[in-house]
């Protein structure tokens, strides 16, 4: 940190503020980035992602649009074709489903259909995951779908600083991101100072938030703030557990997540999507491939079941919470090492 | 019992109306029409200009032009699709009996516009200018398009039917945005009709008034399905007034119409005037592609009467009577047309070179590194193929 950075104190900053404030950090600095969605205008978004960017910086630069995801991105494609950079927001996870065929057929493979010429420089931000009590429609984890996809980037983030950080590379990065926002984290809080927001890696980048050398968790968005918990009470059973945040899911940080697991020799991947192909089947597959004569047990899976997502008095008998991810450490044949 | 005693208990509370008052439904607060559909709707007939008194205004340079390029047109369908039956494309859905749509559609259009064609357009876009061979490299299947749509500002031919529509709006409204008076031409087929993204981009052109014309050609069929059972709007003209834009309707075997509407379609969005929709009915000479059997769904007699009404055949008549066209002028558009396809044909003999390691090269601006792993592993393949 500079001297001018430690001037300005660090207050508490919600996640939605470090969103709202790197978009318009963005279109300060670069007249081609434009905010489209539902609401997302003299509302703020039902979020306040968005707030106060339609005042700031016209109708024309943060538009509200009619009421239809795939036009929204659709529209967002043509934008981009003529130069501007796009940020959409779908507003809820599962409202972003219409917008599927735009995202899967043009978005992701624009720039190798047209070998290069023509690149897709936009950002659909996706509020996304439960945790808030929503009702049906309104907590999905989509991620595995996008993962699935080529030409898209994948981005999560778990962190304020992150937040913006992230969301800033989004918007700069000259292909297409999927940034998939942890809605129960939007009010979540951190000392950090909008003023001189922290730079973050490019994306492509996982971090380890926690050091860590019995075992380690893999994790991404929303399960964070649930590993890092459960890894302070793992420490009463004797585990010192290793937390890495992926933040990017596609493209994936292979180099920090195998590095971590051979120093520990376990791992489990903590998700709130389905376990079934979900993204978990995919990086415990990875790090079984590139650890596997460090590993000390199978690479495990605590995920949400594999249902359609409940309704919002069941939801927490869905979503891994700690004690979940602690029986699953519990499983990694610790007997066989003593 | 109880269930009788409360009933009762409940109707004798409900109190009468007194008979003096009369019961007035609210009216909703405020409702008025949005925008007088009158002038939005599409006139009952397709507007002709070839044989009627219209024609009298059209310009004879204009007329000649269109005629040489329908002829073209005609040439380059016949000749794609022998490549077919050679070999040289993997399909081609043609446009024989099309090509006034296809021509008038680059024709309307400045330098500066865009078009956005679907995968059955590729003569339009040929039409506009694109090189033959990049315009068929879908088709053939050595890559998805073949040209930088920013060069010719024709965007990829798009095989999902109207996912193209949004692009166009979007593309408009932005340049728009930027204080370019730039119009985008969005083509689509009646079957894209039905589809979702052709309603929100029509919603979204509208609301936004966008610079875009919307052009649809109707020629009858879905692959296989019908119009009657594709939609029971009265003409795919009028689905336009419930967006509040105009639809206009033209019969798109007449060249010189289909240009005169669409020139004004875009002259009316360049100007500010918002988006158009635009049906042209015309028909499917051919099937739906090469692998298509269209005897399967339609019989020889409504083929022959469609031939009677073909776009170079009416545009030659008029040409003809009214002295813009002689035996001449027919021979060298011929001559023309016969030069394209002999150029087509040896350039398309001609096996495209490839190279594997494109597969990688245009996912990301940046390769990630799994794909630099997998290019490094189809590398090895090659070099082991090579030294084999």
């Amino acid at each position: 940190m500079t001297t001018k950075t430690a001037a300005r104190a660090a207050k508490p900053a919600t996640m939605a503020q470090a969103l709202q404030r790197a978009m318009r950090d963005a279109m300060a600095e670069d007249p081609t980035v434009h905010i489209m969605g539902e609401d997302v205008g003299t509302l703020g978004g039902v979020f306040r992602v968005t707030d106060g960017l339609a005042k700031e910086f016209g109708e024309d630069r943060c538009t509200d649009t009619p009421l239809a995801e795939a036009g929204i991105l659709g529209t967002a494609v043509g934008m981009a074709m003529y130069g501007l950079r796009p940020v959409v927001e779908m507003q809820f996870d599962a409202f972003a489903y219409p917008a599927f065929e735009q995202l899967i057929s043009h978005v992701s493979r624009m720039r190798n259909r047209t070998r290069g010429a023509l690149p897709m420089p936009l950002v659909v931000r996706v509020p996304y995951g439960g945790g808030i009590g929503g009702v049906e429609h309104h907590s999905d984890s989509s991620e595995a779908y996008y993962m699935a996809t080529p030409g898209l980037h994948v981005v999560t983030p778990a962190t304020v600083e992150d937040a913006y950080g992230l969301l800033r590379a989004a918007i700069a990065s000259d292909d297409p991101v999927v940034f998939l926002e942890p809605k129960r984290l939007y009010w979540s809080k951190a000392d950090w100072s909008p003023e001189a927001p922290t730079a973050v890696e490019p994306i492509g980048k996982a971090v380890v938030r926690r050091r860590g050398r019995s075992a380690t968790l893999i994790t991404y968005g929303p399960s964070l703030p649930v590993c890092l918990e459960a890894a302070e009470a793992a420490r009463a059973e004797g585990w010192d557990l290793e937390v890495v945040d992926l933040r990017s899911l596609v493209p994936f940080d292979d180099e920090t997540v195998c590095a971590s697991v051979r120093r520990t020799g376990r791992a489990v991947v903590v998700h709130e999507s389905t376990g079934f192909g979900g993204p978990g089947g995919e990086i415990a597959a990875r790090v079984t491939e590139r650890c596997f004569h460090h590993l000390e047990a199978p690479v495990l899976r605590v995920a949400g079941f594999d249902i359609p997502y409940p309704p919002p008095m069941l939801e927490r008998h869905h979503l891994p919470g700690v004690d979940r991810v602690l029986d699953a450490v519990a499983r990694l044949q610790w007997e066989a090492q003593s | 019992m109880e269930e009788v005693d409360s009933l009762q208990q409940r109707s004798s509370t409900v109190q009468e109306p007194p008979a003096t008052v009369a019961y007035r439904p609210i009216p909703p607060p405020a409702w008025k029409p949005r925008t007088d559909p009158g002038p939005l709707l599409p006139d009952a007939e397709p507007f002709r200009v070839l044989g009627t008194d219209a024609v009298a205004s059209a310009d004879p340079e204009l007329l000649r032009r269109l005629y040489a390029e329908l002829v073209r047109g005609r040439r380059y369908n016949a000749q794609a699709t022998a490549l077919t039956k050679q070999g040289r494309l993997a399909v081609y859905p043609s446009t024989t009996g099309q090509e006034a749509c296809e021509v008038a559609a680059a024709l309307a259009l400045e330098e500066r516009d865009w078009l956005f064609p679907s995968y059955r357009d590729t003569l339009a876009a040929v039409a506009r200018g694109l090189d033959p061979v990049q315009a068929l490299t879908l088709l053939r299947g050595d890559w998805h398009t073949g040209y930088d749509p920013r060069e010719y500002r024709i965007a990829p031919l798009s095989t999902p039917l109207a996912t193209q529509l949004p692009h166009a709006v979007g593309l408009a409204h932005a340049a728009r945005l930027k204080g370019d008076d730039v119009v985008a031409l969005a083509m689509v087929g009646d079957g894209g009709t039905s589809e979702g993204d052709f309603h929100e981009a029509l919603n979204f052109a509208a609301v936004w008034q966008a610079p875009v014309v919307f052009l649809v050609q109707n020629n009858g069929f879905a692959i296989s399905v019908p119009l009657a059972k594709q939609t029971a709007a009265p003409s795919l003209a009028h689905k336009a007034v419930g967006y509040g834009m105009p639809g206009r309707l033209v019969d798109g075997n007449d060249a010189a119409a289909v240009h005169q509407v669409l020139a004004e379609a875009v002259a009316r969005a360049r100007r500010g005037g918002g988006p158009t929709l635009v049906e042209a009915v015309t028909y499917r000479i051919d099937a739906h592609t090469n692998a298509d059997d269209a005897t399967r769904y339609r019989g020889d007699g409504e083929v022959e009467t469609w031939r009677a009404h073909d776009p170079i055949l009416i545009l030659e008549r008029e040409l003809t009577e009214r002295g813009l066209l002689d035996d001449e002028g027919k021979r060298e558009a011929a001559e023309a047309a016969e030069t394209m396809a002999a150029a087509l044909r040896e350039r398309m003999n001609a096996d495209p070179v490839l190279d594997p390691m494109d597969l990688f090269a245009h996912v990301y601006a940046e390769q990630t590194a799994q794909l630099r792993e997998q290019a490094a592993q189809l590398r090895a393949e090659l070099d082991a193929e090579s030294e084999a």
